[in-house]
């Protein structure tokens, strides 16, 4: 975990209301893996006093990439950033995907949303763990399918203007019934009521599933016990997001 | 150079920040990103008896120029603490403040007692004053005979400082302040948070599971300098000052108000290194004032005149 200063390379928009965010930031570029996140300093006055986190989009050289929606207020102070300016933020933080598992053979990946955002990487990482690869993506329209740096993609929308007519759920049952999927796991990321159906869902099917939950905290480092995730089957009642997550096994919460 | 050292009821403190309960952890979290040996000392995440799990999801939200905490004591237990990170506190060379919560006066002994046993803590603060749990808690802070007896019954158990923390959720908190003072405390913290609320219009459901919860963060620090300047004059103890610091000049305020000492709280979520930073601000700031000894701050508020903020706000 390093307390960084980083310069922004670029902001450009990528879909309505979504942008990218390139930062300079060698310290994190080489050793940041899949699904962690940083928790960036919007502004430094008192509106938005707590930082915001953000999953690593993708990384390339000394850079490090955000993949972004503006949502609220701080992703609207974060989409007035200007290049040169220097963001401060601390990272890597949280424990992303297990893509190493030796237990499984094909990766599918699921994105809902924004959700998509630290799919890039693990795809990166994938590759190098020699894994087949999977990727599905659900949006509520076209516009908002973000399907750059994926691999071997296929697309449900809310309003069927793009691929399957449905949820990304719904599309992953149907991938199932008509692929071959020889020893599969998922790792997947999106709005929480997603995740929940999907958990149930590969729970039903018995297939092993690795959910980046996102929420509310307030330090993202462990020390406000603020974004605790219910778990099950522990002495404990709750893991905290943060430094516990942002990745769980589904198995082992409710979301 | 000047002076920051201080005692604290007897306790050799480097200098007069500290990380206030429930925001810096145990101590050992921050270690990568903060020295911690250069803060005055650490107050501890509260300590129970048994862990407590503390309170569903939503626990916090921003509120401006603040937060709104609803975390229910979430903590290890007094025996983990003991077992795992009292430790890893022994080898840190600052002040290693133990704080307190419990739903019953045999609670708070008991926690008291297993940590004299274990060795290590040079001080305890007594949470009396949590608003996030149903028993106990505020429940205690907000009655000032059972505020006096839990301070009377941990006196009779340990020589160490024994510091209440206080609620400003009362109609006089000095009232409490001279209360704990005559059983015996050797210092007061002021303030905890104060109890606030935020809605969502468009769901009507409040932003916090609970409900309410507690205020914290610079949206608090007026409120706080005044309870301390009422709690300060009020009392012959230390007051340990609390509530949205920043910044140097932030603690300086509380100076000023009487404070002997303050607590970074809030500001350790942003930047955990702020404590750090605050006591170093304060060291240049008494020096580029030719201050020599940061007590000469303390209670040195000059309030027969008005000054013109114009120029500062302007």
């Amino acid at each position: 975990m390093l307390h960084l200063h980083s310069r922004v390379l670029s902001l450009r928009p990528v879909a309505p209301n979504v942008l990218v965010l390139s930062l300079h930031c060698p310290e994190l570029s080489v050793t940041v893996a899949a699904g962690q996140f940083v928790n960036i300093l919007v502004h430094d006055g008192i509106e938005t006093l707590l930082r915001r986190p953000f999953s690593v989009y993708r990384t390339e050289g000394d850079s490090i990439e955000i993949l972004f929606q503006r949502l609220g207020k701080g992703t609207a102070l974060l989409a007035k950033a200007k290049e040169g300016q220097v963001l401060d933020l601390l990272g890597p933080l949280g424990h992303g995907f297990h893509l190493d598992e030796p237990s499984y053979e094909t990766a599918v990946l699921i994105g809902g949303g924004l959700g998509v955002a630290p799919l890039p990487m693990a795809t990166e990482g994938l590759h190098r763990a020699n894994k087949n690869i999977v990727t599905l993506l659900g949006a509520r329209t076209a516009e908002l399918i973000i399907d750059g740096h994926l691999q071997n993609v296929s697309v449900a929308t809310d309003d069927g203007t793009r691929g399957f007519h449905g949820t990304v759920v719904d599309l992953a049952a149907q991938v199932w019934d008509a692929r071959d999927m020889p020893s599969p796991r998922i790792f997947a990321c999106g709005p929480t009521p997603m995740l929940r159906a999907l958990a149930a869902w590969a729970l039903s099917r018995n297939i092993a599933c690795e959910v980046s939950l996102e929420g509310q905290m307030a330090c993202g480092i462990g020390i406000c016990q603020g974004c605790p995730v219910e778990i099950v089957g522990q002495e404990r009642k709750y893991a905290l997001m943060c430094t516990d997550g942002p990745v769980f096994n589904s198995r082992d919460i409710i979301i | 150079m000047t002076h920051t050292d201080f005692h604290l009821g007897g306790v050799h403190c480097k200098n007069r920040v500290f990380v206030a309960s429930g925001t810096f952890g145990y101590g050992d979290e921050c270690m990568d990103l903060v020295d911690v040996a250069r803060l005055g000392g650490i107050m501890t995440k509260s300590l129970s008896l048994k862990p407590r799990d503390g309170n569903p999801p939503p626990r916090v939200v921003e509120t401006p120029g603040g937060m709104l905490n609803s975390i229910g004591l979430a903590n290890i237990g007094v025996h983990r603490f003991i077992a795992e990170k009292l430790p890893i506190l022994r080898s840190i060379d600052t002040t290693i403040v133990a704080n307190i919560a419990a739903s019953s006066v045999d609670e708070y002994c008991a926690v008291l007692d297993l940590l004299e046993e274990a060795g290590g803590v040079h001080a305890y603060e007594i949470n009396v004053s949590c608003p996030n749990v149903k028993e106990g808690g505020l429940n205690f802070g907000t009655d000032c005979s059972m505020t006096a007896g839990i301070t009377r019954r941990l006196r009779t158990r340990t020589t160490k400082p024994l510091i209440i923390k206080l609620t400003p959720n009362v109609a006089q908190i000095s009232t409490f302040a001279r209360a704990v003072q005559d059983e015996g405390a050797d210092a007061v913290s002021v303030i905890n948070t104060l109890i606030g609320m935020a809605i969502d219009v468009r769901t009507r459901k409040p932003l916090l599971s609970t409900v309410t919860g507690g205020l914290s963060g610079p949206a608090i620090k007026p409120v706080a300098l005044a309870k301390v300047y009422e709690t300060a004059r009020a009392v012959r103890i230390p007051v340990i000052g609390i509530g949205g610091i920043m910044c140097a000049t932030d603690a300086i305020e509380f100076f000023l108000a009487g404070a002997t000492a303050v607590q970074v709280g809030t500001a350790n979520f942003i930047d955990p290194a702020t404590g750090v930073k605050v006591a170093d601000g304060i060291a240049t700031w008494c020096d580029e004032h030719g201050i020599d000894d940061v007590a000469k701050l303390v209670g040195a508020l000059d309030a027969r005149i008005g000054v013109s903020v114009l120029e500062s706000w302007l």
